[in-house]
């Protein structure tokens, strides 16, 4: 078995302009993704949107610099997260592909494994 | 057969074979394809002196895996230290008897999370058997650049655990999909090379049509496959009509037909699927409809623009569309034709596609208008660098 992170990134402005209900419809997406997938699914979290984020750069010389906002400026924000377990990359990508999104997407990334 | 020719042959049809089976032992495909590599060697001084085997694919399987088994004894830390391929688990098999893991391979080669050009690149090293530089050739870049790619692709395969196994029948035709759209850009960098002196790459084309043949022999209920192995034999058999002794491109029109390979036609004739309906089976019924026609003027354009019609539905691409209002043009006289391909004209894949501009040249002179045909001409040659294709359009212009 091995542990995936997968990212959702998804448009804040799409789901700011979105129409009434859209946020119950996604959250009722989660809801059932838990459902299908309580074997898989090892923890997970929503964020805040990247309004609150906060960067914080290290350069060559060691100078430390504290920025607002995200890391990198993008259409698609990350908003979220699943860490799953599966026994491939197919399967990985099988429950990714099921993670209710507005106007984005998942990015399925491996857990580095340290022995 | 002399040593050195039966190790040639059996590099070309049994490499495949050999590493895929291979690779049950390592489960990590470098050591796979070093020990692969090694058993070739082995087999040239081997076969000198002992002769060539009876089944040479058998042998070099055998040596092969014999060399990966000791490799694994030598270090039994091996197997720990390494992010290994995900595959069900594997009984020791008697090594004479081998199943064939050739789909395997190419559909982990082909793998969607890979990058599409690392996947043509792990085609061509891995099923194919070319050195990495010979990749680098084909593809024009450096060899290190080339080493570097082929690297990151294997080493994306064990760390994001890419299985080596054939997909669900769930999910296998859009895999399979994905496997001919890398076998079919092989051979379409073959058939046009993308830039440089030489029309045809020769070499790439063989890669390709053997990769399809392996594939319809592995899949043979396929439609798709057998679609594009009938594709690109009935493309390949008008090849020798396609250039002049002095490499010089000859349009189809006034291609000499006599010197269309006609036992390729009737090769990929016999594989078309009927009635055609995927991507490369209506590919294949196009390139049908052309071999048949006895002549350029006995062309049965009407069949071909429903066909580009069927296909525009089946596989939606610009290409696709600026192919369908060229053969409007042949169908229904060039004023049809201009104003089809002026219906593309907003398409922004088709802004530097050369073909288009070509096509609105051809028919603009058709019907007389040689300034606009000349204008149309020398936008066609800014956008073109396959130097057979610009000294064409040169011809072209230079005959208004």
């Amino acid at each position: 078995m091995s542990q995936y992170l997968v990212l959702i990134y998804d448009n804040e402005a799409a789901w700011a302009n979105a129409p009434e209900g859209t946020a119950q419809r996604i959250m009722a997406g989660h809801q059932q993704f838990g459902a299908a997938n309580g074997g898989s699914i090892q923890g997970g979290n929503a964020l805040q949107p990247t309004g609150t984020a906060t960067s914080i750069r290290h350069d060559s010389s060691g100078e430390v610099t504290v920025t607002d906002g995200p890391f990198a400026e993008t259409k698609e924000a990350l908003g979220g997260y699943y860490l799953i377990e599966t026994a491939d990359l197919d399967a990985a990508i099988a429950v990714a592909k099921q993670i209710p999104v507005v106007a984005g997407g998942v990015e399925v990334r491996p857990i580095m494994v340290f022995d | 057969m002399e040593a050195a020719a039966a190790v040639a042959a059996a590099h070309r049809r049994e490499w495949a074979f050999v590493l895929a089976a291979t690779v049950r032992v390592t489960r990590d495909l470098d050591i796979a394809e070093e020990c692969v590599q090694d058993a070739y060697e082995r087999a040239l001084r081997s076969w000198e002196r002992a002769g060539v085997p009876e089944r040479p694919g058998a042998w070099l399987t055998t040596v092969a895996r014999r060399r990966a088994l000791d490799l694994r004894r030598r270090d039994a830390t091996f197997t720990r230290s390494l992010a290994l391929l995900v595959e069900p688990p594997f009984a020791d098999e008697d090594p004479q008897d081998v199943p064939d893991d050739r789909l395997r391979l190419i559909f982990t080669c082909c793998h969607p999370a890979l990058d599409p050009s690392a996947q043509i690149a792990l085609t061509l090293r891995l099923v194919c058997g070319l050195r990495t530089s010979e990749v680098a050739r084909a593809f024009l870049v450096s060899e290190p650049a080339m080493a570097a790619r082929l690297t990151r692709a294997k080493k994306k395969i064990a760390a994001a655990r890419i299985p080596y196994r054939v997909p669900s029948a769930e999910e296998l035709p859009e895999r399979v999909a994905a496997v001919l759209t890398t076998v079919h850009l092989v051979f379409t960098t073959g058939h046009t090379a993308p830039a440089g002196g030489q029309l045809v790459r020769e070499d790439l084309i063989e890669h390709a049509i053997d990769l399809a043949r392996m594939l319809h022999a592995l899949l043979p209920a396929d439609r798709e496959v057998a679609g594009l192995l009938s594709l690109m034999l009935l493309t390949n058999a008008r090849s020798p009509a396609r250039t002049t002794p002095d490499g010089e491109l000859v349009l189809l029109a006034d291609q000499d037909r006599s010197r269309w390979d006609r036992d390729a036609i009737a090769e990929g004739l016999a594989l078309l699927p009927v009635p055609p309906a995927g991507r490369f089976a209506l590919m294949a019924a196009i390139a049908a409809a052309h071999s048949g026609a006895p002549s350029f003027e006995d062309t049965p354009w009407p069949a071909i623009v429903a066909l580009y019609e069927a296909l525009e539905c089946a596989w939606p691409s610009p290409v696709v569309a600026l192919n369908r209002a060229a053969a409007v043009g042949f169908a229904h006289g060039p004023q049809a034709g201009l104003a089809a391909l002026d219906a593309l004209d907003a398409e922004p894949a088709l802004a530097t596609y050369g073909y288009l501009a070509a096509a609105r040249a051809d028919f603009l002179s058709r019907l007389g208008r040689a300034g606009e045909a000349r204008a149309a001409y020398e936008e066609a040659l800014l956008l073109t660098e396959n130097a057979v294709e610009r000294d064409f359009l040169e011809r072209r212009l230079a005959a208004l």
